[in-house]
């Protein structure tokens, strides 16, 4: 038979449509364009897709279940290592992963792994289908800190293994960046987060929201009075990182996390009906180019009275570490890309709200120790635009307050968790993972951590303790 | 959810509500406070933690209503969400001759830690202001651990009429203060960090920036202290008053004026 090389498309919301409303951007496949893609795959002796894949998701395996017409067993077998299908589907950068490793690749069109993927979780999800799950109970408790993907997949792991679970969220929603980052036009919360979230639940995951471990409880306080026999912290890199430079106190420059929680987890994207309000202005200018920064840029040209939106980036197209298909997506609702532009300092109105942001082109350089090509300054290149609202989207550090009120916890100098391959810290039966040791990563490593660690310490605490 | 057990208004437009919360009041320390969301939907504020009673598993706070989510909180039965305690708890020591400053509703938070400064030896001298007599709250709490109470109102219904800082000056013109906490509105804290600086006497404030999360994550609450950037809610709330930005917070504190005057007409 030969190779069919007609790759799928994701059907999606015309540029010109999306630009002005926060639903959904990908439309997501029809069963027979889902049909039509699953049978290109080769099925082949070596998948070499799963190799790409951090979760190790049986990727032919539950293709095969879509060709054969029958989606609920698709279901099952990509639950089978993976919780949280749909968003997966929905975010993670197949391009470089599974679809990256299909044999098709070198032929210059992969199998559509994540449109698959998410074809699969948008069928449970319509069906309502809830997760099966036999549990031979353990009696023994384990505690999970954060509920982003991380902090989620090992609690659904360790569920299996039939431990008693609880996860503790500081915040009121459960999800982490799936639901206080990622806006609902890349990722809908309440059909899709909430329904992966929930199948959890369902499994007999306890979550307690309104948790700050550090704060509400120590991490010795789990262990030693709730009676936590172990426990893995999954608390992310949500500390927002700023350039340090003039004016960036200036009323309207947001941190890419405030501008974000502010629109997603507070709702201010509703506009008036959210009691968190948002000031985005006519001219808003986004610093950065990665994921944050995409989101950031098309949330804020989604709202009203919003004329112009910038996204001022210090290197080249080449460079930005956002995925292609978001640049993509930006680019195309509109967004005017500044590279190898950096703002140097901000101006301000007598109010105090920003106005003026300085800025200055970069050429690029030699390589610096990421492998990327330094950009340096062009003396006398300086000039100004005018906005109304800055978000500096620069990336992330790790937040110390669990390291602060946790004796012995080892961190690195840049306040991650140290934690070997599988998760163990420098404390017994304390296990981390995610972005909090990996420094900001994507939800699929982080998911991949976690289930690394939720198999660690099913082995650390099955050994018979000694007499 | 989380009940509350009781309500009490005292002082027009400022209310005190015991809250069950036990995992918060088993943990909690002067100075800590919370963030609380009245209603699903509601914004998420900042409330310090007045008192706990860990045998009983409550919490007080008290807080005057002045936008929505204030009159949220007034009205309802059981909070939503309560996340804490927050916060560094204050450096509690004896400071010797303490000047304990509270203005208007900035009473509140400073009882907590008026009452642990107290049990740590130090000698309170409690300077309080408000409006009027009307709107002075605590003074029943404050005195039994005050060495010296003096009160200040606005039209001299009640103490010297005036402000806070003509009753503070004298006191330390006479060498008589080692150490000030002032919790109030940014412009008395102000007034006070100003007044203190020349004498050289070390002034404590806690701020009162805009929040969200309230656990370091969007750095809403970020002040300028000593030129470095800091956020109120993981390094704070109390900070060196002679070190503060207060120009900075006050401009800060303003940025969403007129989208909270709407939502608080719209609530009406
Ligand atoms: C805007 C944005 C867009 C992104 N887009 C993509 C994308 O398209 N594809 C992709 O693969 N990746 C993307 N990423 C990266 C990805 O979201 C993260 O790598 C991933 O979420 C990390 O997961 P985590 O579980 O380690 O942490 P998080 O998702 O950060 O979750 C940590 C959770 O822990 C909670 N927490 C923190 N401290 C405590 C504590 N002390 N006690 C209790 N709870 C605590 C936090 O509130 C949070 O809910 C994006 C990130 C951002 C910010
Ligand atoms: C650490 C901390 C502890 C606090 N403790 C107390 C307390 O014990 N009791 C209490 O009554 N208040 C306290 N506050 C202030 C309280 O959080 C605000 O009054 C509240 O957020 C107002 O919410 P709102 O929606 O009702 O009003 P909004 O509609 O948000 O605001 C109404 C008016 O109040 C102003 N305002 C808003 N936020 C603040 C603020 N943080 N400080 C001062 N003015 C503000 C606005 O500019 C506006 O003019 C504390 C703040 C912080 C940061
Ligand atoms: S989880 Fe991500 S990497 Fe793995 S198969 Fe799905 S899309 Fe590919
Ligand atoms: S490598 Fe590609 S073609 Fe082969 S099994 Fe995986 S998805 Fe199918
Ligand atoms: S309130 Fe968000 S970082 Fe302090």
């Amino acid at each position: 038979m030969p190779l069919n090389l007609n790759r799928v498309s994701m059907p999606e919301q015309e540029p010109e449509v999306r630009c002005h409303n926060f639903k959904e951007v990908n439309l997501g496949l029809s069963m027979e364009s889902a049909r039509a893609e699953a049978g290109r795959c080769l099925f082949c002796k070596r998948p070499t897709c799963i190799e790409g894949c951090p979760v190790s998701i049986n990727i032919p395996h539950f293709i095969r279940a879509i060709l054969d017409n029958d989606p609920h067993e698709a279901v099952r077998r990509i639950r089978v290592d993976n919780p949280l299908p749909a968003i997966c589907g929905r975010v993670c950068p197949q391009e470089s992963q599974c679809e990256a490793a299909c044999v098709l690749n070198k032929k210059g069109a992969p199998v559509a792994i994540g449109a698959l993927e998410r074809y699969v979780g948008d069928y449970a999800i319509r069906e309502g289908l809830k997760a099966e799950c036999v549990v031979k109970e353990k009696k023994l408790k384990a505690a999970v800190v954060g509920s982003g993907p991380s902090g989620l997949t090992c609690a659904g792991e360790l569920r299996k293994l039939g431990y008693a679970v609880t996860v503790f969220e500081a915040l009121h929603e459960l999800g982490g960046v799936l639901t206080y980052g990622i806006p609902e036009f890349r990722l809908p919360q309440e059909a899709v987060v909430k329904f992966e979230i929930e199948a959890l639940r369902t499994m007999g995951v306890e979550f307690k929201t309104n948790r700050l471990i550090g704060k509400t409880h120590l991490i010795s306080d789990l262990m030693e009075i709730e009676g936590f026999a172990a426990v893995y912290i999954a608390t992310g890199a949500g500390y927002p990182q700023f350039m340090r430079i003039p004016g960036e106190d200036l009323n309207y420059v947001y941190s890419a996390n405030e501008f974000l929680t502010r629109m997603n987890l507070m709702q201010a994207y509703q506009g008036d009906a959210a009691a968190t309000p948002i000031f985005v202005g006519k001219r808003v200018a986004v610093i950065g180019g990665g994921n944050t920064a995409m989101d950031a840029a098309r949330c804020a040209l989604r709202m009203p009275g919003v004329e112009k939106v910038s996204l001022i980036y210090r290197r080249s197209e080449k460079e930005m570490p956002a995925r292609v298909e978001e640049a993509k997506h930006a680019q195309e609702e509109g967004i005017e890309f500044q590279f190898l532009t950096a703002p140097t300092e901000y101006l301000g109105t007598p109010e105090g709200a920003v106005r003026t942001a300085r800025c200055i082109r970069m050429a690029l350089g030699e390589p610096d120790a990421s492998g990327r090509r330094r950009p340096v300054v062009i003396p006398g290149s300086e000039f100004e635009i005018e906005v109304d609202a800055v978000v500096v989207a620069i990336g992330t550090q790790a937040n110390p307050i669990i390291a602060q009120t946790t004796p012995g916890l080892e961190t690195n100098k840049w306040g991650y968790i140290v934690a070997d391959q599988n998760g163990l810290t420098s404390l017994q039966n304390i296990y981390a993972g995610g972005d909090i040791v990996s420094g900001a990563a994507t939800v699929i490593l982080a998911m991949g951590a976690g289930r690394k660690a939720a198999q660690a310490i099913d082995r650390a605490l099955s050994v018979p303790a000694p007499h | 959810m989380f009940d509350i057990i009781s309500k009490q208004l005292i002082a027009p437009a400022v209310w005190r509500q015991t809250i069950k919360a036990p995992e918060i009041a088993g943990k909690r320390q002067a100075g800590n406070f919370v963030i609380i969301r009245p209603k699903v939907g509601s914004e998420r504020i900042p409330l310090t933690i007045v008192s706990s009673d860990n045998q009983r598993g409550t919490i007080d706070i008290i807080f005057q209503v002045v936008g929505a989510t204030t009159m949220d909180l007034a009205e309802v039965e059981s909070v939503q969400d309560i996340l804490g305690p927050l916060g560094h708890p204050t450096h509690i020591a004896n400071f010797g001759r303490t000047a304990v400053v509270g203005g208007g509703v900035g009473i509140a938070p400073l009882l907590p830690i008026a009452q642990a400064l107290k049990q740590a030896g130090s000698r309170l001298t409690t300077i309080l202001g408000a409006r009027s007599k009307a709107f002075l709250i605590l003074e029943e709490d404050m005195a039994p651990i005050s060495d010296q109470l003096l009160i200040a109102t606005d039209d001299g219904s009640k103490g010297q009429k005036g402000l806070v800082t003509e009753i503070l000056k004298p006191l330390l013109e006479e060498k008589k203060i080692d150490f000030v906490l002032a919790i109030g509105p940014v412009v008395m804290m102000k007034a006070v960090s100003e007044l203190t600086r020349p004498y050289g006497v070390k002034t404590m404030v806690s701020l009162n920036p805009l929040m969200i999360d309230g656990t370091g994550m969007c750095g809403v609450c970020r002040c300028k202290i000593e030129g470095q950037t800091k956020f109120a809610c993981v390094d704070g709330p109390e900070f060196d008053g002679h070190q503060v930005d207060f120009e900075n917070l006050t401009r800060r504190l303003a940025m969403y004026k007129s989208e909270e005057n709407q939502r608080r007409e719209a609530r009406k």
